[in-house]
């Protein structure tokens, strides 16, 4: 069996979701795999919570259904664990549930989330047997880039931590996608949050 | 060629460019939108010499461009849905005029209720048009089709529009590697666009005209001659196109693992990716399976389908639409073929993926075993267990949950 990895974004829409898979399939495409990534929301409208989605592997892609059961998730907005209170109704929606409001729904038990936030994972709530990684991301982004809500690249450098994707190819891809200065930044914010990470380990 | 990662809405767009249309017009429509904004992207800076129109419906996108390809200039639009049912009108009559314009039609479900997402409901509602119907698998046929289309649209021999369907968000959204060819290679592949008869002020003609009955029905005949003529030109074109391209093409059609198939499912579009999963967890459980990806929807080549075909038990066909109050339309077609021969295969007809709903493997492993107990005519799939269903009786519910 050809083993796929498989990533869920959580994002509001305008905070770069599809960016953030586009990076990931990007950066796995540079490392020589093969990779696709998709976005799933409803009629668009800036705040809405989406989701973005990654498949990475050596083989090609066949499957292009939004994933159910990820080995990582990625949140980019902390108010989103928030959601999963107020939306008890959505999630006896089960499978057909549109967008994924429970950030850690099956979320595979050795997998791992990477949560924007300044907590620590101890202090984090959230139903999943998984590992749990935070990042203060929209700190390491008003910092670098200038803006809170550009939280997805410093994300990114948190989920190199995983070594499932190289900081190296990550950082090569946004100064693909972002040609000149705003790729070095997106680049430096990856750096910062990978280093935090990985200072806490 | 080089192999990039690109959103599928943008290499679309590159393999339009490299087509040289000098007009592209559109109006804007989810899913379809992001490919004509790439193109759009694509000529403002300056890669491509296009005229780009914006217009104020698809009604009048679609009868720009047919305007535009009989003054003999290459065009291109892109809708989806609810446009390409307006446009419908321009269409037939494109196609009976004979003018070989190329559009994508980014897949999506038919109002009401309103919904954005993927089915094939909208293609399948045209299949009467004289518009050849083509339908890509992932982003690399997508692009691919779009250089068979301007050249099977264009043949002499055919002269009719070509559409080529990509199922909404799951290409046109979905970023993936994709080849793009050079330019000189497209160019080896699909010569100028020189039709033998235009719109052109030195040498006034008229098309569309008005034609009585005396006429009228050998109107039609022709029509229907030139998609006959069509499956021989899609496949000389497979095959110039591995010639210049130098990789697959599979024109027509594409068999998976059919070889010494007792069952074999028949798809278009994404879900054939899934089915190939699925016939491959099948295989090395020793289950002899396999499944043919229809390409080409119309013209519909019977002879290739019957061949490919006959050497099955059990037929099992996903459709992502239906003819309401029938059966899906391509159930239909294939059991046609396979009245007064001498094989008689169960035909199995499945209902699924509509309106985004996700063609999972459970969907397709679900198919499988249902139709080993019995034969089914238009079973819906997946359908869900919690909403009422207004006129269907509860046993019914029961039985299909």
């Amino acid at each position: 069996m050809i083993k796929v990895k498989e990533i869920r974004i959580h994002g509001r829409a305008g905070q770069g979701a599809i960016t953030t898979a586009h990076l990931i399939a990007l950066a796995a495409f540079e490392e020589g795999k093969e990779a696709l990534a998709f976005p799933h929301f409803g009629a668009e409208r800036m705040g809405a919570p989406m989701n973005a989605f990654v498949r990475i592997s050596t083989q090609p892609i066949r499957i292009r259904s939004r994933i159910l059961n990820p080995d990582y998730v990625l949140v980019l907005d902390p108010t989103l664990l928030q959601e999963i209170e107020d939306a008890s109704e959505a999630k006896e929606e089960g499978f057909f549930l549109q967008r994924f409001f429970d950030v850690a729904k099956g979320l595979k038990p050795d997998g791992t989330i990477i949560i924007n936030s300044p907590l620590s994972p101890s202090q984090i709530k959230l139903s999943t047997q998984a590992k749990i990684i935070t990042v203060p991301a929209s700190h390491i982004a008003k910092e670098i880039l200038g803006r809170a809500d550009r939280a997805n690249t410093a994300i990114l450098g948190a989920f190199a931590v995983t070594g499932e994707i190289s900081l190296e190819a990550l950082k090569k891809a946004a100064k693909i996608r972002f040609p000149g200065p705003l790729g070095e930044k997106n680049a430096e914010a990856m750096q910062r949050a990978y280093d935090i990470v990985k200072g806490k380990d | 060629m080089v192999k990039k990662m690109l959103r599928g809405s943008r290499a679309i767009a590159e393999a339009v460019a490299l087509c040289r249309p000098g007009v592209i017009c559109a109006y804007p429509i989810t899913p379809q939108t992001i490919i004509v904004e790439d193109l759009a992207n694509i000529v403002a800076d300056g890669e491509l010499k296009a005229e780009y129109i914006n217009a104020e419906s698809e009604h009048s996108a679609a009868s720009i461009i047919l305007g535009a390809t009989l003054t003999g200039v290459r065009s291109f639009t892109a809708t989806c849905s609810q446009g390409l049912i307006l446009m419908s009108e321009v269409l037939f009559n494109a196609a009976g005029m004979r003018v070989p314009i190329v559009l994508v039609n980014a897949n999506r479900s038919l109002s009401a209720p309103l919904n954005i997402w993927c089915d094939h409901q909208d293609s399948i509602s045209i299949r009467d048009s004289g518009v050849i119907q083509l339908y890509a698998e992932n982003n690399q046929e997508a692009a691919d089709l779009i250089f068979l289309a301007y050249r099977v649209a264009e043949d002499p021999r055919v002269m009719l529009p070509a559409m080529v369907n990509v199922d909404g968000f799951y290409l046109p959204h979905a970023y993936e590697a994709v080849e793009i060819p050079s330019q000189e290679e497209v160019d080896a592949f699909l010569p100028p666009f020189q039709p033998k008869y235009k719109l052109d002020p030195q040498n006034p003609l008229t098309f569309g005209m008005y034609c009585e009955p005396d006429k009228y029905t050998e109107t039609r005949f022709m029509l229907q001659k030139a998609m006959e003529k069509a499956i021989t030109v899609i496949q000389e074109s497979a095959h110039l196109f591995e010639k210049v391209f130098a990789r697959p093409c599979f024109g027509l059609m594409e068999e998976y693992r059919t070889d010494d198939a007792d069952t074999i499912f028949l798809g278009m579009g994404s879900m054939v990716s899934v089915i190939k999963e699925v016939v491959d967890e099948l295989r090395e459980k020793g289950e002899r399976v396999g499944v043919l990806k229809l390409i080409c929807y119309r013209p519909f080549p019977k002879e290739q389908i019957y061949e490919a075909l006959k050497g099955a038990k059990n037929i099992i066909i996903i459709e992502k639409a239906i003819s309401l109050g029938s059966f899906g339309a391509l159930l239909l077609e294939v059991r046609s073929l396979f009245y007064n021969r001498p094989q008689r295969p169960k035909i199995n007809g499945f209902i699924a993926g509509l309106g985004g709903r996700d063609i999972t493997t459970e969907t397709i492993n679900k198919a499988w075993q249902l139709s080993q107990k019995q034969t089914y005519d238009a079973y819906f799939l997946d359908l869900r267990e919690d909403v009422e269903l207004e006129g269907v009786e509860y046993e019914e519910i029961i039985k299909r949950g």
